[in-house]
């Protein structure tokens, strides 16, 4: 008997758990977009240079062309689809919308999955390459434009988006402190 | 508030003007907005092209039979089995098609990267397997790649201008000037490097062939395709809603011919996604320019003999002209002046148009020229160029149709802090930083292409605006809506603008910053004559009121003048003395280019234009490997253009300078934002270190061989 080339994996994905038959040889990209018409995770690259395929699994940031279908069994995933709260944009949509964060708006997707995780890899105290002080007791550092630019720059954009997307990221972020803020008190 | 389309002339006045998130801005940030590749067909096969891995022979042997028995693969199509198509018409453009796009048609191999084979399956990884084991074999032939200055087969070619110009005595002119710059400059082979990869699906149905692509102008692709395989033009239709990026090269290609090839042959719907590899040999690029610049000028700094020199390459089957001399034309007269554009034949893919075509390279070598003038006269850049503004067109003697660059350079000198400027090189540091600022002049063509348009008002009290638009990201989309409204005298959110189809009749394409002029003209006439015909208190009958309009006589009516955008390009850089590596800290860029229609989404494109050309500067640069004939690094590693941490704060403004002779005042930014920019970058690394650097990239290496102060 010849080996078999699919397995039957369940992904969980935006909450929903889907069942399905792969190609070994499928990547997370692939199940998403021509398996399960989940499109909105875009190919750029399809190597891992570009991040527009970025989505979050088990709640980081995950270039989902080099990661296979069958390898994300039993992870949660959230892609683009998955990020607003019901009919409620989440505040990284909403300042890139406001602030014009994209142009042809391709790369998009995976800026705001990247730029969700950003805002909480920052809160959770994860130094970048620019981070002057890196000592844990430091807390996280100021999220400057620089900090943002840097921690931001595995997502690509032609169209030359980047300054908005940074401002919109310090947006969304500036709110998400507001909002913890809000919890403590 | 809604009111009835009839008591529409309420004067709801000024969407034009203000700032206006996208209109399918939403769907782009939930993901929901599809692009050629997200759109799902029943029964979808999944083509995988073959390119050849020689740089010029022929094909001797395709093992299609080796192939077509693995799993799920459906066909192979490839010289020996494919349709012939007919390439011998010219297109819309006025240009003949690249014949890389008509494949299959022959044996022969014209560069490395040229397609040979479409292998068509049932899932894209079966037919990304058998793609990758179809053996072909080649007869081998020597290539030629060697691009340079001195090639003795160049030619001077007329693309979308003549050849040559030339006025006065150039050599007397240089000996009788108190200064004189005699310069080289190049520019490397640069990709435009969208971020969504071109895709197509065909179908036939119903005996219409129809293709969902990415393209930048569905008129101009459905009427590729229907030439091409001799169909009727009404039996072609091509739609491309969103498009993830174009820049000049999504046109007519080789994947949108090989899905209706594969379509046609299995009778069932079949998709072409290019990778990313085969992007950088199937679907054009920026040829690689070397640029002879000779300036003379009196002693204090205006000119008496100008000349520019352009050489590109291009392919063997396709000639393609990168008018890098265009610039000079318009912006600087001298009593001498001469220009010339040649290019030389190579085995190398086609170049095509990318962002600023001539522009972009030209005007990095002229206004780098004018800033070593400035330098050799000891006048300052922005006052030298004041002093060479000419009051017409220098080859045409065409009046302009409003020159407002001296406008630009004096905003852009207050706003930038230009004043009091210290023009030595290499005396001011930061710790381990040299600093320096930079400017350069920019100008595009103002430009229009015929278009027609229909308005409908419906009986529900909204409008609907149908247009072969193509919104590639410059905010088309959105800025029509804005257009209509004012023209319909209603608020835009009762404005739905449609685009993106061929079956709404003839439209330009997105490209020449000519996009939402030429659009943006046909639809205020189809809006303003509905309004007219619009009677008030009487109800718009169910199926609408539609008016159609169509723009070809107007534009052929209109009065010849330079026509153009212009621009004022300010950077501030630091260069590292230790590792060569050289930052821009900040930008800003004035521009003079028409009526703005939304600023929110214009200085968006400014300023993507303006990234380009801190990513042309300093990144960009795509290299040929003479024993394979191919770029090598062929991706978006190898390949660098600018990320987040490249590019700082840039600010992009304008000044008030609306068309008189268009009706919206609409002149076109979609590719000013780059000319000059990257010689702003590259006079500023002058100012920082006293080195010109002449040829793109500046990287880090180049910086550190030229040396310079403690560098």
């Amino acid at each position: 008997m010849a080996p078999s080339t699919s397995s039957t994996v369940t992904l969980d994905i935006n909450g929903e758990k889907h069942t399905l038959s792969v190609d070994h040889r499928t990547t997370l990209l692939d199940a998403l977009r021509e398996r399960l018409d989940l499109t909105g995770t875009k190919k750029g690259c399809d190597q891992g240079q570009c991040g527009a395929c970025t989505v979050l699994v088990d709640g980081r940031r995950t270039v989902s062309c080099l990661q296979l279908a069958v390898a994300a069994e039993g992870r949660e995933i959230t892609t683009v689809e998955g990020v607003a709260e019901g009919g409620r944009l989440h505040p990284v949509q909403q300042a890139f919308l406001d602030l014009d964060g994209f142009q042809c708006g391709y790369c998009t997707p995976g800026q705001i999955c990247s730029a969700v995780a950003v805002i909480e890899e920052h809160a959770a105290g994860w130094p970048s390459a620019v981070t002057d002080d890196v000592r844990p007791e430091a807390g996280p550092p100021p999220l400057t434009p620089e900090e943002i630019r840097e921690r931001m720059s595995g997502n690509l954009c032609r169209c030359g988006a980047y300054a908005p997307i940074a401002e919109a990221v310090a947006r969304a972020a500036a709110q998400a402190r507001a909002g913890a803020g809000e919890a403590v008190a | 508030m809604t009111t009835a389309p009839t008591t529409g002339r309420t004067p709801v006045t000024g969407a034009v003007g203000t700032a206006h998130i996208r209109v399918e801005g939403r769907d782009k940030v939930t993901g929901a907005a599809r692009y050629a590749g997200d759109v799902p067909f029943a029964d979808l096969a999944h083509g995988r092209l073959v390119l050849s891995t020689v740089a010029r022979g022929r094909i001797r042997s395709v093992g299609a039979s080796g192939v077509l028995g693995m799993p799920g693969v459906l066909a192979v199509l490839h010289h020996g089995n494919a349709p012939r198509v007919d390439t011998d018409y010219t297109g819309i453009l006025g240009v003949p098609p690249d014949p890389t796009a008509a494949v299959f048609q022959h044996d022969r191999i014209p560069h490395a990267g040229w397609p040979v084979a479409l292998v068509v399956a049932e899932t894209p990884e079966q037919a990304r397997e058998a793609a990758e084991a179809l053996v072909v074999t080649y007869e081998r032939q020597p290539h030629d790649i060697a691009f340079r200055a001195d090639r003795p087969d160049a030619y001077p070619v007329d693309g979308h201008m003549p050849a040559a110009t030339e006025k006065g005595d150039l050599e007397a002119g240089l000996a009788a000037s108190a200064h004189v710059v005699d310069a080289e400059y190049t520019t490397p082979e640069e990709h435009h490097a969208m971020m969504e990869p071109h895709a197509a699906t065909a179908r036939w149905d119903g005996g219409r062939l129809e293709v969902v692509d990415s393209n930048q102008g569905t008129t101009w692709v459905a009427d590729e395709l229907a030439r091409m395989f001799s169909l009727e033009p009404s039996a072609v239709r091509v739609r491309s809603e969103h498009v993830g990026g174009g820049f000049g090269s999504k046109g007519l290609r080789a994947h949108q011919v090989s899905a209706v090839m594969a379509a046609t042959a299995l009778r069932r719907p079949v998709r072409v996604v290019l990778t990313r590899r085969q992007m950088f040999s199937l679907t054009g690029y920026r040829s690689p320019t070397t640029q002879r610049i000779r300036l003379g000028a009196d002693a204090d700094g205006r000119l008496r003999a100008l000349e520019h020199r352009s050489l590109n390459q291009t392919s063997t089957v396709w000639e393609f002209v990168e008018p890098g001399a265009g610039p000079a034309r318009v912006m600087y007269d001298a009593d001498a002046h001469r220009t010339v554009n040649e290019v030389v034949r190579l085995d190398v893919p086609s170049p095509t148009w990318m962002r600023a075509p001539g522009e972009a390279p030209g005007s990095f070598a002229l206004e780098a020229a004018l800033d070593e003038l400035a330098e050799k006269c000891g006048v300052d850049p922005i006052e030298l160029r004041l002093r060479n503004e000419p009051e017409r067109g220098p080859v045409s003697g065409l009046p302009f149709a409003g020159r407002n660059l001296a406008a630009c350079f004096r905003e852009g000198a207050r706003r930038f802090g230009w004043a009091g400027r210290d023009p030595r090189p290499g005396v001011r540091r930061d710790g381990r930083w040299l600093l320096g600022t930079g400017t350069a002049a920019a100008s595009f063509p103002a430009g229009a292409l015929p278009s027609t348009a229909a308005v409908t008002a419906e009986a529900d009290g909204t409008f609907t605006v149908r247009i072969a638009a193509a919104d590639i990201g410059t905010g088309a989309r959105t800025a029509l809506t804005l257009v209509a409204a004012d023209a319909l005298r209603v608020a835009p959110d009762r404005v739905r603008v449609r685009i993106g189809d061929s079956d709404f009749g003839p439209a330009g394409l997105a490209g020449g910053s000519m996009g939402t002029r030429s659009w943006a003209w046909a639809v205020t006439v189809a809006a303003e004559e509905l309004r007219d015909r619009l009677l008030p208190g009487v109800a718009v009958p169910p199926e609408g009121v539609t008016v159609r309009s169509d723009t070809t006589a107007a534009l052929g009516a209109l009065a010849q003048k330079e026509r153009h955008s212009f621009g004022a390009q300010f950077a501030e850089v630091a260069v590292d003395v230790t590792t060569g590596e050289v930052r821009v800290r900040r930008m800003l860029g004035i521009f003079a280019a028409g009526r703005i229609v939304n600023p929110l989404t214009a200085r968006s494109q400014l300023v993507g234009g303006m990234t380009w050309g801190i990513s042309m500067a300093l990144h960009e640069e795509a290299v040929r490997d003479h024993a394979s004939g191919g770029v090598h690094g062929a991706d978006l590693a190898g390949y660098h253009i600018a990320t987040h941490a490249d590019v700082p704060a840039i600010e992009a403004d304008w000044v008030d300078d609306p068309d008189p002779d268009d009706p919206v005042g609409i002149k076109g930014i979609g590719e000013v934002g780059i000319v000059g920019a990257a010689a702003a970058v590259a006079n500023a690394v002058w100012h920082a270190t006293g080195v010109r650097h002449r040829d793109l990239p500046i990287r880090p290496d180049r910086v550190l061989r030229a040396g310079g102060p403690r560098v």
